[in-house]
């Protein structure tokens, strides 16, 4: 099959993926405004904790949504613990996050160890699906699904709910949030281990393609940032148009110019930074 | 006093070192109207921020029917039946008209003689059921002091604070507002209207506390100040 066409397949499904892990930062920076550089770790560690429930043989999906679950609690702890005595102090939150992010590192270097471990995609979904000439595989297909899916929620839930409309009233001004009742506080709490909660589950979703290995979670990190500044922080719909940009970015750009793949990566955020600061499709605070 | 809707004694606020409010103590009887005046920087906004929890006073106390407010957060005062309007309207600019209601949405307590929700908003401010599905950020300063008082009914409270709900419109809107302000008056509510324009309510007023450099000045009710004839303009300025 030809080489344009596996790279497209292959970008798409990437971008799947990227929108899983970004999502959350997303959210986390654009509605918190907290810069959390742990992100990467929470995919990685989703990607080890789904290692250890497939060895204990649970099914798939179900070990994603438990690895999910587990880091949007371990996402929790983190925010109660130390992010929320640090509101508003975006330089103590970027040097916590980041030391966490490093302990985490080295203990899932303690509990997995330090050869790449791959995770096997469900085996209805290990074969692929031909669709006229074009062979598409199975896993990368039914990722571009979640993901939609996923991205059809979170939008509803942000745009379209009463508590919705609470947590994006504590972003327009959460002193009067306050005053007419609503709990800012626990509402980002929740929007905190919903981000985390997501990464983990990207994580495994990711893992059949990258598979868990010490260092995915620094090689996500940037990711998540490129996707993010594209698209503009707080709008899922850049977030969903960022990943897919950067998946094609990244993914064509190795291919071409191996040499060169990080400059094309980072080269048209610079300019968005510089052209539009707030991202294609974020706004400016108002 | 069980008959006290809102009752301040001894209220010592700071902002920072600056000592903002000293010694302010007033009462709101239930279903009155109580008119807080003071010139600019008496201290009105922070006796509002401290009665809804924004600025825990450091010495003194508030009480709601009786039942002290101390170390509440804002949003558990909120659950106590005190709703504000705050100075400058501070709508949710990001939200629709529809949304800025729903989210302070409360049920009336059992018994309560009136029931607020989005239909009965709309109905007593038509103009904001016609602008619905718009961003709150786009109406018009009158259209955003409606959505503001709206937003406080809908939480159903029995406290009603209103900062300068008349500041910067034009004089038929301040009129409409102060219609709505008499009609909930009539419904049974508890209100502490603060107003730098003394003119505005003197006459809506069953109480009148006034505020200077933090302290309370003046303490009466409204009758009693109109007959003694008070200077208002040596406590207000000149308007
Ligand atoms: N956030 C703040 N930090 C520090 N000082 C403040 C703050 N808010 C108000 N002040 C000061 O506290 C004093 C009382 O202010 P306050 O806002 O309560 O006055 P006000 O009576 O509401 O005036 P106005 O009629 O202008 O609204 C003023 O001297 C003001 O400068
Ligand atoms: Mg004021």
């Amino acid at each position: 099959m030809n080489l344009w066409v596996i790279l497209a397949i292959n970008s798409v499904a990437l971008g799947g993926l990227l929108f899983l892990l970004s999502a959350g930062f997303s959210l986390i920076f654009g509605l918190m405004r907290i810069p959390n550089l742990a992100h990467g770790s929470f995919f990685m560690l989703g990607a080890y904790l789904g290692v250890t429930f497939l060895r204990i043989g649970t099914n798939f999906w179900l070990a994603a949504i438990l690895s999910g679950l587990g880091i949007a609690l371990l996402g929790g702890i983190i925010e109660r613990l130390f992010l929320r005595r640090l509101q508003g102090q975006e330089l103590a939150q970027v040097l916590v996050t980041l030391g966490l992010s490093f302990m985490f590192a080295d203990i899932s270097l303690m509990i997995w160890g330090g050869d790449p471990i791959p995770l096997s995609a469900p085996s209805a979904l290990q074969g692929a699906m031909q669709v006229g000439s074009i062979v598409f595989p199975s896993y990368r297909l039914a990722i571009v699904l979640v993901a939609a899916v996923i991205a059809a929620v979170l939008w509803i839930m942000i745009d379209r709910t009463r508590l919705g409309a609470m947590i994006r009233a504590g972003v327009d001004d959460a002193q009067m949030a306050r005053v007419v009742g609503i709990r800012v506080s626990r509402l980002s709490s929740l929007i905190f281990c919903l981000g985390a909660g997501l990464a983990g589950f990207g994580g495994v979703m990711g893992g059949p393609i990258f598979s868990a290995y010490p260092g995915l979670d620094g090689d996500m990190l940037p990711l998540a940032l490129i996707v993010v500044i594209l698209g503009g922080t707080g709008s899922l719909v850049g977030t969903l148009v960022g990943s897919f940009v950067v998946a094609f970015l990244y993914n064509y750009g190795q291919a071409l110019f191996p040499e060169l793949a990080y400059v094309i990566l980072f080269l048209p955020m610079l300019v968005v930074l510089l052209i539009r600061p707030q991202g294609l499709f974020g706004r400016l605070p108002t | 006093m069980a008959s006290d809707a809102l009752s301040l004694e001894g209220i010592d606020a700071y902002y920072g070192d600056s000592h903002v409010l000293q010694g302010v103590s007033f009462r709101l009887g239930e279903g009155h109207l109580l008119g807080l005046l003071g010139r600019n920087g008496a201290g009105k906004t922070t006796s509002m921020s401290v009665i809804v929890g924004l600025l825990p006073p450091r010495r003194g106390r508030v009480s709601v029917f009786g039942k002290p407010l101390q170390g509440l957060p804002p949003e558990m005062i909120a659950a106590t039946g005190i709703a504000l309007v705050p100075q400058g309207r501070r709508v949710f600019r990001n939200l629709t008209v529809r949304e800025n209601l729903i989210v302070a949405a409360r049920p009336a307590p059992k018994g309560a003689p009136t029931s607020w929700s989005v239909e009965a908003v709309f109905q007593a401010f038509p103009r904001l059921g016609e602008r619905h599905k718009q961003s709150a950020g786009v109406l018009s300063g009158g259209e955003q002091q409606m959505l503001a008082i709206g937003r406080a009914l809908m939480s159903n409270p029995k406290v009603l604070l209103m900062d300068e709900p008349s500041e910067g419109l034009a004089p038929q809107i301040v009129a409409e507002v102060m219609r709505t302000i008499r009609r909930l008056k009539e419904q049974g509510l508890s209100i502490v209207l603060v107003e730098q324009n003394a003119n505005l309510v003197v006459d809506l007023a069953d109480d009148v506390v006034i505020l200077n450099s933090g302290r309370v000045a003046v303490d009466k009710t409204a009758a009693a100040l109109k007959s003694e004839g008070i200077d208002l303009h040596q406590h207000l300025g000149v308007f």
